[in-house]
């Protein structure tokens, strides 16, 4: 089999299919498994080279979840990751090395991803040398050279993460990652710890690197303003699913699911009050006993009867080649 | 200004860590008020004090590298920052309680969220075991989590990141403190939840007139839900005032930057969001005059030479605001 260099352009970096990751939680004297979280739950898309898929939903719907079955931190259940073609869920740890390198996590906690003994000098060169990138100098100069990129000024080389911000170690984090030249970033929530001009460099800096580098995206975030400025495509999670996938202009001008209508509608706004929000009513259902028919109908403006007992599949709406596709009975 | 008298008052607060680089500032003569009835927001960038001021105010300062090096912080009457060491745990969660900013880092990665919960409770509030698991389960109903009964026995690592977060909003509204300082706690919640999460910070502080101070850089947050908010820049205040005064008219170049440069939900996106330019000098080598001139628009002579006090706008409006020309 002839295996193609990166970004042969025939076919997307990325390609899950039908993706699951499924916690099992255990009860009982004998601490036996008695039922699964379906953390996600059965998740597919491509994602092309250099452009990003942002990712958005409640608070537990599995977005950190898909992200790290996705880079293998976790074991997928069932599915497909394709990654350049070749499928990742298969791969034992050693198999799996090589990849590494080209796929890259930034953290939704700063802190607790950041080695506490170490200077933030030394955390950057860590994957340059454990991946024998550079020579020694060379290794310097790059170091220097991502500590600008996000902003950081050299002085913070000899210092340790306690010594930061929270901010200032998110972009440390950041930087970690930038460090070997990743095809694919999955990205945490990389910027609700930042405030808002350092977030608003750090979007931009993900737009150059994406158009720069090529670097594709799984950009995880709550944030939908956030989301809208660095995304292609926009995948809306609930409880585990994609209820909503398409391109980003699309999503944000024209969402179709009632549940991303009800996001951006409570989205707070500097200029706004909070009585110009309409809230989403009810419960967040638990992912481990996922209501009947479609998991978002007890908070649902539009439900209709068969929403109660069959559960929508997504579907394209405006043609096939809009690309946008809703899991709606609506639709 | 406020009705209520002020639960806290904070004057000339100054805290420094003794670093490799030297003596940095972090908190750097800071005085506020809070009334009983208040929500006040403590913005500005990463790096600016926002997290010193608010553990200054349970003392929880790491001395050393920290030192609280000059002012007062007067809770209830008392200063905090005069009171015996052996005195601080009873304030602390009784008197003022705090949310983390990162919430891995507060809870107990070896105990069940129902025990660290009941634990606090029955310590604070005095409650029998079954009444304190009872109440945990409450409360982590009221912040929105699912199955509350179930949750009370995961570990913290099979919470997902805004779940943790609401699990320490939780224990911190269990304890009805009379100041809560919340640092960035809505930060990792999407909207949905962070709308819920705001409503019981109201309903708890009209409630129990609990004062809130409100740690964020969301804007967004910050107008819907803070009376007055106090900006912060290189740990000094350079703007406060009521909310809506502020942003219908920021006064203070950075605080105008900072508003414009919020990210919002478009028609369409923008090729670049608009970013104050620079970055925030090193706390080691701040300029001798206003620490912002290198990153003004507005910028002066005399912004070089000296700094500008924070001083009230007059014409009866209850602005103060230290810039030597503001908008
Ligand atoms: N333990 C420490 N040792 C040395 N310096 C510290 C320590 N804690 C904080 N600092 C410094 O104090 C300054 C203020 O930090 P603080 O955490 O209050 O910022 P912040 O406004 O909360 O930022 P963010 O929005 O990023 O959380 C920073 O320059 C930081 O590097
Ligand atoms: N290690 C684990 N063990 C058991 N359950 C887990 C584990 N990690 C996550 N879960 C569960 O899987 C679900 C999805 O969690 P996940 O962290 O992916 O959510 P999320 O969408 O990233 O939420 P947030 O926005 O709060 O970070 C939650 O119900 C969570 O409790
Ligand atoms: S399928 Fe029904 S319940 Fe679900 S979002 Fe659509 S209309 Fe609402
Ligand atoms: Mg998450
Ligand atoms: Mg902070």
């Amino acid at each position: 089999m002839v295996t193609l260099p990166p970004g042969a352009g025939t076919g997307p970096l990325l390609d899950v299919r039908g993706l699951r990751t499924y916690f099992p939680v255990r009860g009982g004297l004998l601490h036996r498994v008695v039922a699964q979280v379906r953390a996600v739950d059965d998740v597919s898309f491509t994602l092309d080279q250099g452009t990003t898929l942002g990712l958005v939903g409640e608070s537990g719907c599995g977005k950190s979840t898909l992200g790290r079955t996705v880079l293998r931190l976790r074991p997928a259940t069932a599915g497909q990751i394709l990654f350049d073609g070749t499928d990742l869920a298969r791969l034992s740890p050693r198999e799996l090395e090589p990849w590494r390198r080209r796929m890259q996590l930034v953290f939704q906690d700063p802190y607790a991803s950041l080695s506490p003994r170490r200077t933030v000098g030394q955390t950057l060169r860590e994957p340059l040398d454990h991946h024998g990138i550079g020579t020694p100098t060379s290794r310097r100069d790059r170091v220097a050279e991502l500590l600008d990129v996000v902003g950081l000024s050299p002085a913070v080389l000899d210092r340790y993460p306690h010594e930061f911000s929270g901010g200032q170690r998110q972009r440390v984090g950041i930087a970690r990652a930038l460090a070997v030249d990743p095809d694919l970033i999955v990205a945490d929530e990389p910027v609700s710890a930042l405030d808002v001009s350092v977030q608003s460099q750090v979007l931009n800096l993900i737009r150059r690197l994406q158009v720069e580098r090529g670097i594709a995206f799984l950009f995880i975030s709550h944030d939908l303003a956030v989301v809208q400025h660095v995304s292609d495509q926009v995948g809306v999670m609930y409880l585990g699913r994609l209820v909503e996938l398409g391109p980003a202009r699309r999503v944000y001008s024209t969402p179709r699911h009632p549940y991303t209508q009800a996001l951006l509608a409570a989205v707070p706004r500097v200029e706004g009050s909070p009585a110009d929000r309409v809230l989403l009513q009810g419960e967040v259902p638990s992912p481990l006993r996922p209501p009947p028919g479609c998991a978002f109908h007890a908070r649902c403006p539009r439900v209709m009867e068969v929403c109660r007992h069959e559960a929508p599949v997504l579907k394209d709406v405006d043609g096939p080649g809009a690309g946008h596709r809703v899991a709606c009975h609506l639709y | 200004m406020a009705a209520a008298p002020p639960v806290l008052r904070v004057r000339n607060l100054t805290v420094e860590f003794a670093t490799d680089a030297g003596i940095v500032r972090a908190v750097d003569d800071v005085s506020f008020d809070v009334a009983g009835d208040e929500t006040v927001a403590l913005v500005g960038e990463s790096g600016c004090g926002k997290t010193v001021t608010g553990l200054s105010l349970l003392r929880l300062v790491p001395e050393p590298p920290g030192r609280y090096a000059g002012g007062s912080i007067e809770l209830a009457g008392r200063d905090l920052l005069a009171l015996p060491g052996e005195a601080l745990p009873a304030i602390r969660g009784r008197d003022v309680a705090m949310i983390f900013q990162e919430p891995m880092t507060a809870l107990n990665p070896v105990f069940t969220i129902g025990t660290q919960m009941a634990d606090v409770l029955r310590q604070h509030r005095g409650l029998s075991r079954s009444k304190a698991r009872a109440e945990a389960a409450a409360m982590l109903a009221a912040v929105n989590i699912p199955d509350p009964d179930r949750r009370l026995d995961d570990y913290p690592h099979q919470l997902s990141g805004g779940m943790r977060q609401r699990v320490m909003i939780a224990m911190a509204l269990s304890c009805r403190p009379r100041l809560l300082v919340a640092d960035e706690p809505t930060t990792a919640l999407d909207v949905t939840t962070q709308a819920q999460v705001l409503a019981e910070f109201r309903r708890l502080q009209q409630e129990f007139r609990t004062a809130v101070i409100l740690v964020t850089h969301d804007l967004g947050v910050v107008a819907e839900t803070c009376t007055r908010a106090i900006v912060m820049y290189c740990g000094s205040i350079v703007e406060s005032g009521p909310t809506a005064e502020l942003f219908r008219h920021p006064r203070h170049p950075y605080t105008r930057g900072l508003l414009e440069s919020v990210p919002r939900v478009r028609a369409e996106r923008l090729p670049e969001l608009p970013v104050i330019p620079g970055r925030v000098p090193d706390p080691g080598r701040l300029p001798a005059g206003c620490r912002f001139a290198d990153r003004c628009s507005r910028v002066q002579s005399r912004c070089r030479d000296a700094r500008p006090p924070l001083q009230p706008v007059g014409a009866g409006v209850p602005v103060s605001v230290a810039c030597f020309n503001p908008w």
